[in-house]
């Protein structure tokens, strides 16, 4: 299992062929109370960088975009019925949606747990 | 994940695109320009604020997080360092009369130390700002909005006559203690406090430091304002937090306050495209005001309470769980354009999206079914009354 990060601060747990696929710590806590979470329903195909989710802090609106292309083989929705657990388990239990991955190939190049905690430093 | 569109804290520098805090990209690629810092500043940042550009200063828009100092305020006291806000004394012979030639309001009966609302208007009645204005004996303390003061105090400055002084009060700091408990923790600072009336004002000393305190606020609860020397505002402050029931709380939390609480904000809910009228603040005209006129864009302001306006400002209550924010079209059932909203946002104390925004008025009646677009989404909403909070201002006599 391996666990990947975007510079649109998205993780991407990766077992097998599937990818499950939430916000960062840091995106959470950049967002503040999170009172909306939207997730994409189970056969949707989404392409990389395709928005695939919606999360609503009382302050914005974001999209999730979808960081691998695939097929969605499963929305939480337990973060649309709590849209706090994003807050409270961002990297964990406030995950957003499962991918079939299409093209593993497409997690070349993103950054790896160490790579980004070093990167969001510098912002 | 990308921001796609924000709202709030509280002012057209954020309806400008100015990054905020929320901003996973930190405003990247957004000019920035010189802020300003206030008095507490540094206060600021030691209690762990969150500090955002705001009406040209850096200000603190979260401190703990919005919900939290949302529901605080509504329950115990918190406190709002409103220092950004233009604090003006204005002076002069027959001020009153000369104030009257620029605002709506009853200015030559205004009572002594009794702030009153009123309006900024331009000659076609649009609105360049909104203001409490308290008569101090023979001068007029007038307190706007901070995004607006320079442009106001230049509309008065050309507009009142050459006898009547505007003064700037930039040394002046300006905190706002609100909520239920407020009266109880103020007492202990400043004694005799608790004895101030709602929409009542008076001169006060703490630790040898004059201040103005007015009981009001924009938050829908029982508070203070407290003008106080720049100099002293963060031992003030100190003071105040020193005691167990008050929390410094940020922008954030006082816009979603004052949104439950149904108050219009400026440069959102408020413009030169609003008339009093139009947003519902009529109650700023009395009657001899309505029957003399003589206040800028009269004669289509007058017209307006009349015949009624082209459009008017409502609430909104929204069906689900998405907050539906400022810029959403507001539709017909044949999907016309027939309003907009202005400020909208998830209610901390309701756990629902509320929302505020003009309609027009044949369908502003409440109870009117309508539906909120955003980001191509349709919501069902209907016309609601406001507040969406009740308002538990301090009532004379009423135990505290």
């Amino acid at each position: 299992m391996s666990l990947y990060f975007t510079k649109e601060h998205e993780w991407i747990r990766v077992d097998g062929d599937t990818a499950t696929i939430g916000i960062s710590d840091h995106a959470q806590e950049q967002l503040g109370d999170i009172v909306f979470a939207e997730v994409p329903e189970a056969g949707r195909k989404v392409s990389k960088g395709q928005e695939a989710a919606v999360v609503e802090s009382v302050k914005a609106a974001s999209d999730v975009y979808a960081p691998v292309s695939g097929e969605v083989t499963e929305g939480n929705q337990a973060v649309a019925d709590d849209p706090a657990l994003v807050n409270n388990d961002p990297e964990g239990q406030g995950w957003f949606f499962k991918i079939k991955l299409d093209n593993p190939g497409e997690l070349d190049g993103l950054m790896d747990e160490a790579a980004y905690r070093e990167w969001i430093k510098t912002l | 994940m990308s921001r796609e569109v924000h709202n709030g804290p509280t002012d057209e520098t954020q309806a400008r695109g100015t990054p905020f805090s929320g901003d996973p990209h930190g405003g990247a690629g957004v000019e920035t320009r010189q802020l300003d810092t206030l008095p507490l500043d540094t206060w600021h940042r030691s209690q762990g604020a969150r500090m955002v550009p705001f009406a040209g200063y850096e200000m603190p828009v979260q401190y703990e997080g919005i919900i939290a100092e949302h529901l605080w305020t509504r329950e115990n006291a918190g406190l709002f360092d409103v220092s950004h806000m233009g604090q003006l004394l204005i002076h002069g012979r027959n001020v009153d009369a000369a104030l009257e030639s620029l605002m709506p309001g009853d200015f030559r009966a205004a009572a002594d130390m009794k702030p009153k609302y009123s309006l900024l208007l331009d000659e076609s009645g649009g609105i360049i700002d909104d203001l409490m204005a308290t008569r101090r004996g023979d001068d007029f303390y007038i307190v706007v909005n901070g995004a607006t003061k320079h442009g106001d105090i230049e509309v008065m400055q050309n507009r009142l006559p050459g006898e009547v002084v505007v003064d700037y009060m930039k040394e002046q700091a300006l905190l706002a203690l609100q909520g239920p408990r407020a009266a109880e923790v103020l007492e202990t600072i400043v004694p005799g406090i608790g004895q101030l009336g709602f929409m009542q004002g008076g001169p006060f000393s703490w630790q040898g430091h004059n201040l103005w305190i007015s009981r009001s606020g924009y938050t829908g609860e029982d508070g203070f304002e407290i003008s106080v020397p720049g100099t002293a505002v963060a031992a003030l402050a100190d003071a105040i937090c020193a005691h167990e029931l008050a929390k410094p709380i940020g922008l954030g939390a006082r816009d979603s306050l004052r949104l439950e609480a149904g108050l219009p904000l400026y440069g959102h809910d408020l413009g030169l495209g609003t008339t009093p009228v139009m947003a519902d603040l009529s109650f700023a005209i009395n009657k001899r005001r309505r029957a003399d006129g003589g206040f800028p864009g009269a004669m289509r302001i007058l017209a307006e309470l009349q015949n009624s306006p082209p459009q008017k400002r409502v609430g909104f209550e929204i069906d689900g769980r998405q907050p539906v924010r400022e810029g959403a079209l507001v539709l017909d059932g044949e999907g016309n354009e027939v309003g907009k909203i202005t400020s909208g946002g998830f209610s901390p104390s309701l756990q629902r999206p509320i929302a505020m925004g003009y309609v027009a008025t044949h369908l502003a009646e409440l109870g009117t079914a309508l539906k909120l677009e955003q980001r191509g989404k349709l919501f069902d909403a209907r016309v609601a009354p406001m507040p969406f909070v009740p308002h538990r201002y301090h009532r004379k006599g009423a135990s505290a």
